[in-house]
């Protein structure tokens, strides 16, 4: 039950499981857990036995009633709800039949224990080896960690994969007695969740990766920056953080080693720039978070003045299972030089959205395809938006390039934090660089005048063109400024803006031509480029438009085919929504006038 | 004049608190007072420009009322792509108003949010704590009406 198994109707699920089983005298314990990555398949319940763990999708509360009967009391599984099935040996899972083949190519790490455990129970993390490697770990010297960290190849996976032992080993090296631990939970990008359910998930493998990291490089205060957003995440993390404490795993003289630290959680208040890392610092100090230059990195310079250490949500999750493991175990996963797994978030036209965790190397279009099931709309993949307001569009053509730090790089998007948004030939690509830039503008924090004005200046041109009044030059004038924001602005957040156009302009250049010389757009999207048409032979008048329609721009008889009045219609699309017989046609606004002059 | 709240003397007093503080004054108001964002400058000892400094910077805080129920909608990657400007334009029709305003009744305020984390089941809106997605303009035309009769009860 995470927020969008929630949504999606899980609670009233589990209450009408509940209510079924008290009804027929069933005394079988019901519980909750985090997401397994299906959210397409959401709400999800497992029904688990001592060998096996049957999986049940789009379960919505209407069905409760069958599967009770059905499964629990005649022991007959509802064949066709089934997703997936694991056999169990113990609470090893030792063969899995995978429905949609959704599991398959997937390798779990950071997400191992998300789906399986009750996130509010520290029994069951324990139950499933949490906080063992904290006891390992506290028997070992702090550098010998570092070490094992540097090996294992692990690197931050916030987006720019500076490498995690590395990172470590500067904090723990840098003078002064008083040092900070940052777990940066500040997932703002747009199209990202990965973060999210993890803490929702499986908290407590975060606060033991973040007390491991506290030990290695000496810390004794560490703070938790997460987003205000994510209310669900913050409670159970509450929850997870009280129970810690009270099993002497955070606090004073942690299971008797001498080594103490303490955890607190802070509430982000809305400001994407705050992933930012001195930003961040300068939120937590109580400031507007505004970034400064870096050196001083965080690491010599940080929270307070204080030499500090900050990771994101992942990777820290991954430092329990590398210390529980082995550095060797890890570094034999992945491609040479981005080690381990990585958590994407897929969305947009996808068919199967959700949380995948997959080793590096894969390819996006193995991903994309064989995981994520292509569009959901049966029409061919555009392009893949990868790291967000920071990253760029990948097209279709080169979706076989394989997923790590450097290849997505050269391509000129980026790896980010893993949002990884699906889009087919109902997006315009113009449209997807305005949306992002209109973001970046919005969340710009006002410090740096090309990323303030610059990002703004962009826009205004994005805007023009989508509405049918871009020249050429204009996009000569776009890469002119898509360049000097990039080197002109001082934090990641300006740097990174402009990616979203240069990749587009790259890669769908002659869809910003057709915007400009043709003045249409192939998507569909522009509002000012097209215009809604009735069309004669299919409309049978059955009014459901007109009834719609918002500013009444919809007229006709009963049984009668409708028409549009041009000047009146807001090009809402609700017409096209409702219309059941698909006679509401989107058509190329000049194509129009131009059948509408030779007529004349 | 409110008097000056109990909560605001359990925090200690440094810069740090700033933030705490005010997101504990927008949870207990709704919104942040003026005078008790002056009791906040005046117990911390920060400016009260620095106060407002930080306050007007950050996207959560509200200097305004809001109203019962709180619509945000989403605006991330996901929902874009699947239709959420078009569930803002049905949102203008049937309650009058635009992102960023309450109606003058004081039943609905509508917040623009850049991405709920949602965005499987894009696109989403949230009604006071509660993610309702998939959406379209027709259930959310339904949505409206049922909240404006009271017949959504979180």
């Amino acid at each position: 039950m995470n927020s969008c198994g929630i949504a999606a109707g899980a609670r009233e699920t589990y209450e009408a499981l509940e209510k079924s089983l008290k009804e027929k005298g069933i005394n079988i314990p019901l519980k909750i857990t985090g997401c397994v990555g299906m959210c397409y398949r959401e709400p999800l319940v497992d029904i688990i036995t001592e060998d096996s763990i049957t999986t049940y999708g789009n379960l919505t509360s209407e069905k409760v009633e069958k599967l009770v009967e059905s499964h629990i009391t005649n022991n007959v599984p509802v064949e066709e709800w089934i997703v997936k099935t694991d056999k169990l040996d113990g609470t090893k899972v030792v063969e899995t039949r995978d429905v949609d083949g959704f599991f398959s190519m997937q390798k779990k790490i950071v997400l191992e224990n998300s789906g399986y455990i009750d996130p509010e129970s520290i029994d069951e993390y324990i139950a499933r080896d949490g906080y063992e490697a904290l006891r390992k770990a506290l028997k070992m010297a702090p550098e010998e960690i570092i070490e094992i960290i540097e090996k294992s190849g692990l690197r931050g996976r916030g987006g720019a994969g500076f490498p995690t032992g590395r990172k470590w080993k500067l904090t723990r090296n840098a003078p002064g007695g008083i040092k900070y631990l940052i777990c940066n939970a500040d997932e703002g990008d747009p199209g990202a969740f990965m973060d999210r359910n993890v803490l929702e998930g499986d908290p407590h493998r975060v606060i033991e990766g973040m007390i491991i990291g506290a030990y290695a490089i000496g810390a004794r205060e560490g703070f938790i920056y997460v987003r205000a957003e994510y209310p669900l995440a913050i409670r159970r993390l509450e929850i997870a953080l009280e129970q810690t404490r009270k099993m002497g795993f955070l606090g004073d003289n942690i299971l008797g080693s001498g080594f103490s630290f303490e955890i607190k959680i802070k509430e982000g208040a809305g400001a994407f720039v705050c992933g930012e890392e001195t930003a961040l610092l300068a939120s937590i100090e109580g400031r507007r978070g505004m970034p400064r230059p870096r050196p001083p990195f965080p690491a010599e310079k940080g929270l307070f003045g204080k030499p500090t250490n900050i990771n994101n949500v992942e990777t820290y999750a991954n430092v329990p299972w590398i210390i529980r493991h082995g550095w060797e175990t890890f570094a034999s996963i992945g491609t040479e030089k981005t080690k381990g797994t990585k958590v994407f978030a897929l969305a947009g036209k996808i068919a199967r959205s959700g949380n995948v965790e997959v080793p590096t190397g894969l390819s996006l279009r193995e991903i994309i395809v064989k995981i994520g099931g292509g569009t959901k709309t049966g029409k061919p993949i555009k392009a893949v938006q990868l790291g967000g307001p920071s990253g760029g569009c990948i097209p279709d053509k080169m979706l076989d390039i394989p997923v790590d730090y450097d290849s997505i790089t050269k391509t000129g998007a980026i790896m980010g934090s893993g949002g990884m948004i699906v889009m087919d030939s109902d997006t315009c690509m113009v449209d997807v660089a305005k949306f992002f830039l209109d973001f970046t503008n919005k969340e710009s924090c006002g410090k740096c005048t090309f990323c303030r004005l610059g990002t703004k200046r962009m826009w205004e041109i994005l805007d023009k063109i989508t509405k049918g009044n871009g020249a050429i030059s204009d996009l000569e004038k776009l890469e002119e400024l898509a360049y000097q924001v990039k080197i002109g602005s001082l934090c990641g957040l300006g740097q990174t803006a402009p990616n979203p156009v240069i990749t587009t302009l790259k890669y769908f250049r002659d869809e910003y031509m057709e915007h400009v010389d043709e003045k249409k757009c192939r998507a569909k999207v522009c509002k000012s480029l097209i215009r809604y048409e009735i069309r004669v032979d299919r409309c049978n008048g059955c009014t459901a438009c007109a009834h719609y329609c918002p500013v009444k721009a919809i007229t006709g008889e009963v049984r009668k085919p409708h028409a549009i009045r041009e000047e009146m219609c807001i090009r809402c699309g609700t017409c096209y929504e409702v219309c059941r017989f698909n006679a509401i046609e989107i058509v190329d606004a000049f194509q129009c006038v131009e059948r509408w002059a030779k007529s004349k | 004049m409110q008097d000056k709240p109990a909560f605001i003397e359990r925090y200690e007093r440094s810069q740090s608190s700033l933030i705490p503080l005010l997101q504990k004054t927008q949870e207990t108001f709704g919104y942040l007072p003026e005078d008790v964002l002056m009791e906040i400058s005046e117990y911390l000892g920060i400016p009260l420009t620095r106060v407002l400094g930080v306050a007007t910077f950050y996207a959560q805080f509200r200097f305004e009322p809001l109203g019962k129920y709180v619509i945000k909608t989403c605006h991330g990657t996901a929902c874009h792509v699947n239709g959420a400007e078009s569930i803002r334009q049905t949102l203008l029709e049937e309650t009058g108003i635009d992102e960023g305003q309450t109606t003058k009744d004081g039943l609905i305020s509508i917040e623009r949010v850049a991405c709920l984390g949602c965005c499987s089941l894009a696109p989403v809106i949230m009604i006071n704590n509660r993610v309702y997605g998939k959406l379209n303009g027709e259930t959310v035309r339904k949505l409206i009406r049922k909240l404006k009769k009271g017949g959504l009860d979180n």
